[in-house]
C-alpha cells in the first residue's frame, strides 16, 4: 500500500549510503545487494542495499516488524533454522564472499559472525563452561588456554571483576545485565570478526543498559558491531551508522548524526522525532 | 466489627452457593475414593504377601549365613503327607531326599519300604528367584532398546524433521500405537520375532516386544522433554559455531534428560508389569535353569525366562487353587510391587539429581 509512496524516497536515500561511506573513508565489510527475503510466501525484506563498514557500530532501527531483526539474522544465516525461509534474490558479501553461496558452511560463517540475543540465554552451566563452550566444540581442551580465554573474554565484557570468584557457579545465578554481558563474553571468546546484537538491552534496566553500551564502545575497537534496537536514544548514543527500516525496506542509511539531526527522508524524520512507529 | 450481614461484602447463601460447595465435595470424595481403593489393594497385597517373604528367612552354612528361601530359591512342588502321625510339608527336593533316607533306613532295619502318599501342590514350595531374575532381565533389556530407539526417534522428530504432513502422520501413528492393547503387541511379537525371525520364545523376542509396547510413551514424552528446552539454548549454541549434533548433544539433550527419565519410569512400571506381551514371546511357565547357566554366550539371548507377572498369572489361574498357592500368589505380588517401587524410586532420585544440576 505504501510501496508507491515510499518508492521514490527509497531511491533517493539509496543513492546516499555508498557515497557517504566512501566519503568517511571506512572500508566496507559487509556488502548487501538487492536482497529479497521471504518467510514462506510472505516477503519480509525488499531490495535491501547496504554497506556496513568495518570496525564500526551500525544500528538498525525501525518499528516492530520492519525487518531489521530478519536482516540481522540473515547475516549469520540464523534464519536457516526457520522452515520455509529463503533469500530469493540478491547477495550478502562478507569480505567479498557471498555467504549464501553454495560452498559456504554456515557453521564456519557463525564462528566468524557471533550473535547476542534479545533474551539473554546463558546456558545452564557454570560461567566458565559458558565461556569455553565455543572453544570446546572447536576441540580446544587445553586448560591453560581455556583459562586465558575465560579471563580475557570476561575482561573484554567488563564482567571479570564481578564474577572472578565464582567462575564455577551457574551462569543463571547472575543478574539480567550480567547474564547479557556473559553472553557477550561467550561470543567474543570465539574471536569473531562481527558481532550481531539483537536488541541486547531490551530486557535490561537503565544501569545495566548503560554498562552494555559502554561495552559496545570498547568492543568496536576490535569488532564490527551491528545492533538492532528499539531505542532511538541507544542508536544515537552508541552507533556510528544508522539504518532505518520500514515495512521491510531500507528507508535511509547514513551517519548516525545525520539520521537523527538531519534526516533526508520524511519517514525517517517522522520516526526519529517520534511521530510514528 | 459489624456482625449483622447488612454490609456490602456479606455472604449471600443460596442455591448457587450450595451447588458450588457440593461440586467441590463431589471432586473431593471422588479423589479420596480412588485413594482408598488404591490403599486397599496395596494393603491387601502387603498384608497377605509380606508374611510369605518374612517367614522364609533361613540360616545357611556358608556366607552370607542368612537367606530367604522365597526370594532366592526356584519354585518347587509341595508335598504334604502324614508321617508318624505328624503332618509334614516338604518341597520336592527335600521330599525326595527324605523318602530315600527313609527307604534306606527301613532296608537297613530289614523292614519293608515305607509307603508315602503325599498330596502334591505345584509351585507351592520354594521361591521365585528365577522370576525375579527374568523380570529384571526383561526390564533392563527392553528399556535399553526402547530408550535408544525412542530417544533417537524423538530427537529426529523434534530437532531434525520439518513439519510436513508425513511427519504429522508419523506422530499420529505413534500416538495411536500407545492405545493398542498389550495382547496385540504380544501377538505381533509372536508373529514377527518368534516365528518370522525364528528367535523362538526368547529374551530377545521379549525385549523387542516390550520395547515396541513402551516406545510410543518414550517417544512422546522424550519429544515433549526436548521441546521444553528453551530455543535460546539452541540458538546460542549454533551462533557460537556449533553444529546441530554438537548443539543437541551438549546443550539440549542433557537438559531434556530428567524429562526423558520421567517417561522411562512410566515405561519401566509398564514393562515390568505386562503379562500379555511376554506370554507368547519370552515367558516360560517353569524353567529349572537360571538365565546365566548357558553353554554359549550367544544362547543367553535365545532362552525363555520366568517372569513375575506371568508367574502370578500361572499360579493364580492355571492351577488348582488352595491355601498353599495363595501364599505364593500374594508373596509374588508383594515382591513384584517392591521391585517396581525400587526401580521407580531409583529413577526418581536420579532424575531429581539431574534436575538439580540443570536448572533454568
Amino acid at each position: 500500500m505504501e510501496t508507491a509512496s515510499s518508492a521514490a524516497p527509497l531511491k533517493r536515500s539509496l543513492a546516499q549510503p555508498p557515497s557517504s561511506s566512501d566519503a568517511s573513508g571506512d572500508s566496507t565489510l559487509i556488502d548487501i545487494q538487492n536482497l529479497d527475503f521471504y518467510y514462506g510466501a510472505k516477503q519480509a525484506l525488499f531490495d535491501i542495499n547496504l554497506r556496513i563498514p568495518d570496525k564500526r557500530v551500525t544500528a538498525f532501527i525501525g518499528p516492530s516488524g520492519c525487518g531489521k531483526s530478519t536482516l540481522l539474522r540473515c547475516l549469520n544465516r540464523m534464519n536457516d533454522l526457520i522452515d520455509g525461509t529463503a533469500v530469493k534474490r540478491g547477495t550478502i558479501k562478507v569480505r567479498g564472499v557471498d555467504i549464501y553461496g553454495r560452498t559456504v558452511d554456515p557453521i564456519e560463517l557463525r564462528k566468524r559472525v557471533g550473535m547476542v540475543f534479545q533474551k539473554s540465554n546463558p546456558f545452564p552451566k557454570s560461567i566458565y563452561e559458558n565461556i569455553t563452550y565455543g572453544l570446546r566444540i572447536q576441540g580446544v581442551n587445553n586448560k591453560t588456554r581455556l583459562d586465558e580465554v575465560v579471563e580475557k573474554s570476561l575482561r573484554g565484557a567488563a564482567l571479570w571483576d564481578e564474577v572472578k570468584d565464582r567462575l564455577h557457579e551457574s551462569g543463571l545465578g547472575l543478574s539480567g545485565g550480567q547474564q547479557q554481558r556473559l553472553c557477550i563474553a561467550r561470543t567474543i571468546a570465539v574471536e569473531p570478526e562481527i558481532i550481531l546484537m539483537d536488541e541486547p538491552c531490551s530486557a535490561l534496566d537503565p544501569i545495566a543498559t548503560a554498562k552494555v553500551e559502554e561495552l559496545i564502545h570498547e568492543l568496536k575497537k576490535q569488532f564490527t558491531i551491528i545492533i538492532v534496537t528499539h531505542s532511538m536514544q541507544q542508536a544515537a548514543r552508541c552507533s556510528d551508522r544508522t539504518a532505518f527500516f520500514y515495512m521491510g525496506k531500507l528507508i535511509e542509511f547514513d551517519e548516525t548524526r545525520n539520521i537523527f539531526m538531519n534526516p533526508k527522508n520524511p519517514q525517517t524524520e517522522a520516526y526519529v522525532s517520534g511521530r510514528f512507529g | 466489627m459489624d456482625s449483622s450481614s447488612t454490609h456490602l461484602f456479606a455472604a449471600r447463601p443460596g442455591p448457587a452457593r450450595r451447588a458450588e460447595s457440593a461440586v467441590a465435595w463431589i471432586f473431593r470424595i471422588a479423589t479420596y475414593l480412588i485413594l482408598a481403593c488404591g490403599l486397599f489393594v496395596f494393603a491387601d497385597i502387603i498384608w497377605k504377601g509380606a508374611p510369605t517373604v518374612l517367614r522364609s528367612f533361613a540360616l545357611t552354612e556358608s556366607f552370607p549365613y542368612v537367606t530367604n528361601t522365597f526370594l532366592f530359591e526356584a519354585p518347587e512342588t509341595l508335598h504334604v503327607f502324614t508321617y508318624e502321625g505328624e503332618k509334614r510339608e516338604l518341597g520336592d527336593t527335600a521330599y525326595r531326599a527324605f523318602r530315600e533316607a527313609e527307604i534306606a533306613k527301613a532296608a537297613a532295619a530289614g523292614q519293608p519300604a515305607p509307603r508315602f502318599t503325599p498330596t502334591s501342590y505345584v509351585y507351592a514350595a520354594g521361591g521365585i528367584w528365577p522370576c525375579i531374575v527374568g523380570t529384571v532381565l526383561l526390564v533392563v533389556g527392553s528399556m535399553f532398546i526402547a530408550l535408544s530407539l525412542g530417544v533417537a526417534s524423538a530427537i529426529y522428530l523434534s530437532e531434525y524433521a520439518r513439519d510436513t504432513a508425513f511427519v504429522r502422520f508419523i506422530r499420529l501413528a505413534i500416538l495411536n500405537l500407545a492405545g493398542v492393547p498389550s495382547i496385540v503387541f504380544g501377538l505381533f511379537g509372536f508373529a514377527m520375532f518368534v516365528l518370522f525371525f525364528k528367535w523362538n520364545v526368547s529374551l530377545l523376542a521379549g525385549w523387542f516386544t516390550l520395547a515396541f509396547m513402551v516406545l510410543p510413551v518414550v517417544i512422546t514424552a522424550s519429544e515433549e522433554a526436548l521441546k521444553s528446552v528453551p530455543k535460546g539454548f539452541r540458538e546460542g549454541s549454533l551462533a557460537l559455531g556449533a553444529t546441530k549434533w554438537q548443539t543437541i548433544r551438549k546443550n539440549v539433550l542433557p537438559y531434556a534428560l530428567p524429562g526423558i527419565l520421567t517417561s522411562s519410569i512410566l515405561g519401566i512400571a509398564r514393562v515390568a508389569g505386562e503379562t500379555a506381551p511376554i506370554m507368547f514371546t519370552a515367558a516360560y511357565v517353569v524353567r529349572d535353569k537360571l538365565p546365566w547357566e548357558v553353554e554359549k554366550v550367544g544362547d543367553f539371548f535365545f532362552q525363555g525366562v520366568m517372569a513375575l507377572p506371568y508367574h502370578i498369572y500361572v499360579v493364580s489361574s492355571k492351577i488348582p487353587q488352595n491355601d498353599y498357592t495363595q501364599r505364593v500368589q500374594y508373596g509374588t505380588a508383594f515382591v513384584f510391587l517392591g521391585i517396581v517401587a525400587l526401580i521407580a524410586a531409583s529413577s526418581i532420585i536420579l532424575r531429581n539429581k539431574l534436575r538439580g544440576r540443570y536448572k533454568w
